[in-house]
Parts: C-alpha cells; sequence; structure tokens
C-alpha cells in the first residue's frame, strides 16, 4: 500500500478521505492528515466507533486526545461504516509515522457522493493549513 | 494562548518532551505573568502578616514561604510565595509573587489595607521585570555559575539578590514543578539575555524552553494547587489540604477566625488523587461518583501523566465519600484508584 496524499480528499476539519470502486459500492477509507497529527502532538487516546454505524458527512465519529485537548474526528463523507482500524487506538505513533497508509482509520460505504463536493483537493487543503499554521 | 494578558506558548516543541525535559535535566519557563509586588518600609511584615495566612514577622532576610491570602470567611483569595530581601547596598523589603490571574484582585484588596501602614508602600513590579523558572535536576548545578553568589548553596526556599554580568537578578530556590532549580527575577530589558544565557549553559544537557502546557501536566504530578481549580474563595484552605500553609496560634489576620472554626470543626470536603488505568484522559469538571453511587464531588485538574504514562487527576470530594471512586468523563464511567499525593516525588 502506498497512498499519496496528492491524490486524496480533504475535509476543513483536516481529515482526509480516498475513495474507491469496490463493486458496485464506493468505498471510502478515511484517516487524518499529517498536518493535524502535527498540530495535535502527544496523541495519548482515541475513540473509535464499530462496524455498522452510520456517519454522517460533517458530523462527529469519533475523538482523538492529546495531552492537553480533545478534538473530535469528523467523517467527510455519508455512509456505513465497513471496517474498522481497532489496533489503532492501542499503537498511536502510527498516525505519526505513516498518516496516510497504517494510519487508517475507518472504511466507510458511501451512501451517495454529494458530501464529495464539499472536500477539499490537495492544493486548495494545504493552503488552508498554510493559513492555520 | 491568551492568558491573563500576557501571549504565552501552551508549547514550544511537544508538552511531553518538555515535560521529560524538565524531569530529566531542566526546563525553562518564562514565568513573567506572575504577579510580583514589592513592599518597602517599617511595617511591612506586620501588614503581610495581616493578610497572610501563614507568619511573616518572624521570616529571616532571605527566607520565602508559600502563603495563603484568605478572605475574612476563609475562603482562598490567591496562593503566593512572600520573600524578604536584601539589596547589596542594604535596604530590606517584602516580595510578593501572586497568580497572574488574580494581581488586579489581590491589588484591589490589599490597597486599603496599605493604607493602615503609612510608613509602608506597595509597588507593582511586574511589568518592570521578568521571572523566569529554571526547573530539573541539572537545573542548580548547570546555572549555579551564572550568577556572582554561591547560589548552589541556597537551601530550598531561600533566595538572594546577586549579579550576573553586572546587572541585579533575585534568585530563589523555588518552583512548581516538584523538581529543585531555580527562580529568577530580572529587568524586563535583561530578560532576554538571560533567557537565552541560562538556555545556552544547558544546551549539552538537553535544557528545554517549556510551555503553560508542561508547567500545568508538571505540578499537576506535584499535586501543586493551582489557583481557579484546586483553590478558589468558594475553597478553604484546609479542604484543599494546605493546613501546613495556616499558623492559626497567637496570632491575628485576615480570615483567621473563619479558619480556626474550619479546623476546630473539620473540613467537609478533601483533597484526594485518582490514578486511571483506562487511557482515557480524565479532565477538570468530570464528576465523582462514591461506591453508593452518589455525586461526591469534582475533578479539579486531570491530565494524561507524561512520566507515568496513564492519566492523573485530583479532585474534590465529601470527606464521607465511599470508594471506590468512578468518574464520569463525558458519558463513560471510568474507575479510579485513590492514591497518596504527590503523584510523582522528584528524586
Amino acid at each position: 500500500m502506498s497512498r499519496s496524499p496528492q491524490t486524496l480528499l480533504y475535509a476543513k476539519t483536516h481529515e482526509w478521505a480516498d475513495v474507491a470502486n469496490e463493486g458496485a459500492d464506493k468505498v471510502a477509507t478515511i484517516g487524518i492528515s499529517a498536518f493535524a497529527i502535527e498540530q495535535l502532538t502527544d496523541l495519548v487516546f482515541m475513540a473509535l466507533p464499530s462496524i455498522g454505524t452510520k456517519v454522517v458527512a460533517g458530523k462527529e465519529f469519533g475523538e482523538v486526545e492529546s495531552v492537553k485537548a480533545v478534538s473530535p474526528l469528523y467523517s467527510p463523507v455519508d455512509g456505513e461504516i465497513v471496517d474498522v482500524h481497532s489496533d489503532l487506538p492501542d499503537n498511536l505513533d502510527t498516525l505519526k509515522e505513516d498518516p496516510y497508509d497504517f494510519g487508517w482509520i475507518l472504511k466507510v460505504k458511501m451512501s451517495g457522493d454529494t458530501s464529495l463536493n464539499q472536500l477539499l483537493a490537495h492544493g486548495e487543503y494545504e493552503r488552508q493549513c498554510g493559513e492555520e499554521g | 494562548m491568551p492568558f491573563a494578558g500576557y501571549d504565552m506558548p501552551v508549547q514550544y516543541d511537544s508538552i511531553v518532551s518538555e515535560h521529560l525535559a524538565c524531569r530529566t535535566s531542566a526546563a525553562l519557563f518564562d514565568v513573567s505573568h506572575m504577579g510580583r509586588l514589592r513592599f518597602d518600609g517599617n511595617g511591612s511584615e506586620q501588614l503581610l502578616d495581616h493578610l497572610l495566612t501563614r507568619r511573616v514577622t518572624d521570616l529571616p532576610i532571605g527566607g520565602i514561604r508559600y502563603s495563603l491570602m484568605c478572605n475574612e470567611e476563609g475562603g482562598v483569595l490567591d496562593d503566593v510565595l512572600v520573600s524578604h530581601l536584601e539589596t547589596p547596598s542594604g535596604s530590606r523589603y517584602h516580595l510578593l509573587v501572586v497568580n497572574a490571574s488574580n494581581r488586579q484582585k489581590i491589588l484591589r484588596w490589599i490597597t486599603p489595607h496599605v493604607a493602615d501602614f503609612p510608613t509602608v508602600t506597595m509597588s507593582d513590579r511586574t511589568d518592570l521585570t521578568a521571572m523566569i523558572a529554571v526547573q530539573g535536576p541539572r537545573a542548580v548545578e548547570i546555572t549555579s555559575r551564572l550568577f556572582k553568589a554561591n547560589v548552589d548553596r541556597l537551601k530550598r526556599y531561600r533566595g538572594v539578590i546577586t549579579e550576573q554580568f553586572g546587572k541585579p537578578v533575585i534568585v530563589t530556590r523555588t518552583g512548581y514543578t516538584g523538581e529543585d532549580g531555580f527562580e529568577l527575577i530580572v529587568r524586563a530589558d535583561e530578560a532576554t539575555r538571560v533567557w537565552e544565557n541560562v538556555l545556552l549553559a544547558g544546551r549539552d544537557v538537553g535544557f528545554k524552553a517549556a510551555g503553560l502546557g508542561a508547567r500545568d501536566t508538571l505540578r499537576l504530578e506535584a499535586a501543586m494547587p493551582l489557583y481557579g481549580h484546586e483553590l478558589s474563595e468558594q475553597i478553604n484552605p484546609f479542604e484543599a489540604g494546605l493546613g501546613f500553609a495556616c499558623n492559626l496560634e497567637g496570632r491575628s489576620f485576615i480570615g483567621g477566625d473563619a479558619l480556626r472554626a474550619v479546623h476546630a470543626a473539620g473540613p467537609v470536603r478533601k483533597r484526594i488523587g485518582l490514578l486511571f488505568d483506562s487511557k482515557r484522559p480524565v479532565r477538570e469538571g468530570c464528576g465523582v461518583t462514591d461506591a453508593n453511587g452518589k455525586c461526591v464531588g469534582v475533578v479539579t485538574s486531570g491530565a494524561p501523566s507524561p512520566s507515568l504514562g496513564r492519566p492523573i487527576a485530583m479532585a474534590l470530594v465529601d470527606v464521607n465519600a465511599q470508594e471506590p471512586f468512578t468518574i464520569d468523563n463525558r458519558g463513560t464511567s471510568q474507575p479510579a484508584k485513590v492514591t497518596p499525593l504527590p503523584f510523582l516525588r522528584s528524586s
């Protein structure tokens, strides 16, 4: 696996989505950006939902905590969770070391792709990070 | 982030790396936001003795005490350090270091009392000076040589006015991390130079600049109270576990009668330490439930402990609460283990 950050879509809230066709379905793999992980620093805890949970674009699906604060995680897409990276909360260093491959968080079977219009391409997302950072 | 009117970093690098630098080598903190009030003139010690819960009249030159300032009801207005210092030219004064967030309140509280002591003048030195804390096991060894006086011979809670490169500096062996170290007060225009000199002196042994985030996790592990969390006007010193900072016998001070009554009756709440096996951090404001399912208190400070690798917290609970406790952590019930304070003792 080697996912290139340039080919991903990004939510303004720093989650990335990698949308792929699986048979007739569209499945989005979801994670959080290297920029967000660097800003959070010192991650200590992550709470994730279980397989089968419905997610809604822009709505919270879990949270990640650093020493200083709790940060909600927002779904970039609409759909149903078909896979959860359940080892991740016990291996939070993975997020820092490899945010786009081994640091994936969820796979979501999408119920539609209208929410993708709200997402940013890599260049736009980088510009937003430049303004925040 | 803005803090009590100061723009201060939560972290320079990362809270954990700054925290661990302080536990293994040393960390530097810009604590210039702390209020520094100077009292000159005959009667200063009587004035401060009247304002503070701890005796000031027998404080020797170079002596420093942790104390509380209470209102008439025994509620805590602030926790402070009071020092008795002597300048090289031989004039003596008292210095009160107060919390940044309480400085204006404390100035308003003290001002009318100063008027009762016509020979005493109070001056707010906060904006004219800067304050730097150097804390950690290597702090004293590495930074002592920067000062004219043999400051490595200062005992804990002692201070001296000396010089660095010919410029005056107050060096005290105090801190807010649970580690050995110094706090330095210099003229504001000397602050950058002193800061850089100290960082440079400790560069090879891993000194780091540290922000408000590490300052908070360090003081929490050391179980030092933070005003607005473990202390407030609604919490009395005995509940906060600070009875040692109250000299009730043979003196008259503001709040003394109320504190004697609390002491005689026994406090109704107590400050406790909590440890957690689950990784989910416990934060300020979480409710504490006892063995009978009764809400018995609230978490006053909580964070993941960088030294212990697990969440820790302090809470204020009813003295009669029955262990074991659970914490209501945003909808999850999390078992807590009561542990003696401090969480960590410096070696």
